[in-house]
């Protein structure tokens, strides 16, 4: 275990040592100390190594992650793994706005609760949150599955493509073009295999699944109330 | 008196209710949509051609022009980067995007622009190895909908340009209609094919310019610092935005006019929202100068540039560099004559042709049509480009030698007069034949 002392030695030192790994090190675990609610923590990883940060983070922790293993022993602020590529991004504790958002790949976990905006613009990630999110989670939500354990808030799925997304307690409203539909057994594999990478107590059966009604993909003048 | 002879009042046609309103009143009535076009604003606004150059005269003395030099390099990025992007001239290509247009004019862009040694940009929809192949300088634009953005692309580019808006629709998002999401499109904005594209107005993960501060120390992060990061602006409050931008951190601030021209947008924000690019430079040089970093921020500006008399007239207002994008895709062949017996069948004309979002592009460079981008020679294309981008260059030069500088960024607000009381406002050069502009203290 590689220990990086983060108010002793800087962000850059940080990630430069993390970027450079290329996979043939054999410093593939690391602690990052004193993290003090920094931005930018451990962003543009391409290696399989392990990151442990020993407390809670600011904007963009594992940002555009590729292959990495981040976890967060804390809470991370707004864009935690925003646009990750691959890899799994774990916080132990809540996260802010944006959570996700954009990501292509890769698995986020928030093992609390989520704010406002969770998986916007998702572009293929999955991220499973333990506990609620808040409003306009997953807007033009492209690919990916958002999983959530609580509940969610207003304008769940706003304006989504093809973004799947399964809640297990209550929505408080679905967002503009976003609807309730079938949970097919291929649904429930998914769910099971998000579950249980996640670490998640739940049952896929306890979810309702909820994605795009795609009335809104070509513009429709009888739709015009919804732009 | 017979009443065949009475006079008569002539028709007389309304300013208000003019034909080309009435139509779209009629249009809009039979369709229930707004029209939504590609290019910039078409009214007339005060622009680069209000203005004139004064020349040398017993005051001041001009250089020889086969004998004597006159600079044109520019680097953008000198405040953070560590690898500056050195150009040799001060005229860029602006972002458009793959998607909008083909491959091969992407690739001519990037051949034309190579050739004249300066830069081109990616825009929305990411980065092609076709384009990243034939830039030798490449922008890649970091926009609201991070369609195809990943972090290998972005370690790839000379320089990230964070969009937050344009001059055609500043505070807008985008649309790229179905009929232009072909396969590859879609795949490289993870969208189904065939559906409407449509581009967010602001970015998924920041909001203001605290936020931004962080999002460009990420994106430094990512990219060891060693690119030039641009912020592009739409032309709306110039001067804040140009002292946000700077406060945000970046190297390089791009400023885009009403007349700057978009893919796809909504002719009433195209011609309704936004300054002119006349009335964008100068507040934008006073918050560099206020804050003291003019030169050390670099000030590109784009909108309505299509000669070298613009880019030394937009030069000697203070801007570092300009970025061309319609004048580019003209110089590759849109809207030649050649291709008039088709630009009617469409319903239009040479020189009026505007509706790219379609596909339909006789000279196949906004489309994605197989058979329709086989027109464009990328090769020969570029060489337009080339030429295009050198007589510019060279336009310019003649004037700033005929004011006597040895240098393109030598040009300076003393070198102008405005032909019309608008255009000394807008630029602050005094009225042709005065020494006063509206506002100039003291009057």
């Amino acid at each position: 275990m590689q220990t990086y002392d983060l108010e002793a030695n800087g962000l850059r030192g940080l990630n430069s040592t993390l970027q450079e790994l290329n996979g043939s090190s054999n410093k593939t675990a690391w602690e990052i100390v004193n993290p003090k609610g920094s931005h930018a923590i451990a962003v543009g990883l391409n290696s399989p190594v392990d990151v442990t940060v020993k407390g809670s983070t600011g904007y963009y922790c594992a940002g555009m992650n590729q292959q990495a293993t981040v976890r967060v022993e804390g809470s991370v602020g707004p864009g935690v793994a925003e646009n990750m590529m691959s890899g799994t991004v774990i916080v132990e504790g809540d996260a802010s706005q944006y959570a996700g958002a954009t990501g292509h790949g890769g698995l986020l976990v928030i093992k609390g609760n989520a704010s406002s905006r969770c998986g916007i613009s998702m572009k293929g990630i999955d991220i499973v949150v333990h506990g609620n999110i808040g409003h306009m989670c997953a807007f033009m939500g492209q690919a990916g599955n958002l999983v959530v354990l609580g509940n969610a808030g207003d304008a769940l799925g706003d304006s989504c493509y093809e973004a799947r997304f399964f809640v297990r307690g209550s929505v408080k409203s679905l967002g503009a073009d976003c609807i309730e539909k079938e949970m097919r057994p291929e649904h429930i594999e998914i769910l099971k295999d998000l579950l249980a990478r996640s670490g998640a107590d739940a049952k896929p059966e306890e979810f309702k699944r909820y994605g795009s009604a795609r009335k809104l993909y070509n513009f429709d003048v009888d739709n015009a109330q919804a732009y | 008196m017979d009443s065949n002879n009475i006079p008569r009042t002539v028709p007389i046609q309304s300013a208000t209710f003019s034909n080309p309103i009435n139509a779209e009143i009629r249009r809009a009535s039979a369709t229930g949509i707004y029209d939504i076009r590609g290019g910039g604003a078409k009214r007339k606004v005060p622009h680069f051609d209000d203005l004139l150059f004064l020349g040398a005269s017993i005051s001041r003395y001009p250089l020889e022009g086969y004998r004597e030099k006159c600079e044109t390099k520019v680097t953008l990025g000198t405040r953070f980067a560590k690898k500056p992007i050195e150009l040799d001239i001060p005229i860029t290509i602006a972002g458009m995007s793959f998607g909008a247009l083909s491959g091969p004019a992407k690739e001519a862009l990037g051949r034309g622009a190579s050739a004249a040694g300066t830069s081109t940009t990616t825009g929305d929809g990411g980065m092609t190895p076709e384009e990243r192949g034939h830039s030798t300088k490449l922008v890649y634009q970091y926009l609201p909908s991070r369609y195809g953005m990943n972090p290998d692309d972005l370690r790839k580019a000379d320089a990230i340009e964070v969009v937050v808006g344009q001059g055609a629709k500043p505070g807008g998002g985008g649309m790229l209609l179905g009929q232009k999401i072909s396969d590859r499109v879609a795949e490289m904005r993870t969208l189904p094919k065939g559906i409407d594209q449509r581009s967010a107005c602001r970015h998924p993960d920041w909001t203001g310019p605290d936020d931004l501060e962080i999002k460009i120390l990420e994106l430094r992060e990512i990219t060891d610092w060693q690119v030039p990061i641009y912020i592009k602006v739409g032309g709306t409050r110039p001067y804040y935005d140009t002292a946000l931008a700077v406060k945000a951190g970046a190297d390089v601030v791009v400023l885009d006019g009403m007349q700057g021209g978009t893919a796809a947008t909504q002719d009433v924000f195209i011609e309704h929202v936004g300054l002119p690019t006349l009335a964008c430079i100068r507040p934008a040089v006073q918050a560099l100068q206020d804050l003291g970093v003019h030169r050390e921020v670099q000030l590109v500006v784009s909108g309505g540039i299509r000669t070298g008399a613009d880019v030394a007239k937009a030069l000697a207002l203070g801007a570092d560099a300009v970025a061309i994008g319609t004048a580019a895709l003209v110089a590759l062949g849109d809207n030649d004559p050649k291709w008039e017996s088709e630009y009617q069948k469409l319903g239009t004309t040479t020189g009026a042709y505007d509706d790219w979002h379609e596909g339909k592009d006789p000279a196949g460079i906004t489309t994605q049509d197989a058979e329709l981008m086989k027109r464009l020679d990328p090769v020969e294309a570029g060489r337009r480009l080339r030429n295009y981008l050198k007589v510019m260059t060279l336009e310019a030069q003649t004037i700033a030698r005929a004011c006597g500088h040895n240098h393109l960024h030598n040009l300076e607000p003393e070198d102008l007069c405005a032909l019309t009381m608008e255009a000394a406002a807008m630029a602050r050069v005094p009225l042709a034949g005065t020494d006063w502009y509206p506002g100039k203290a003291g009057f």
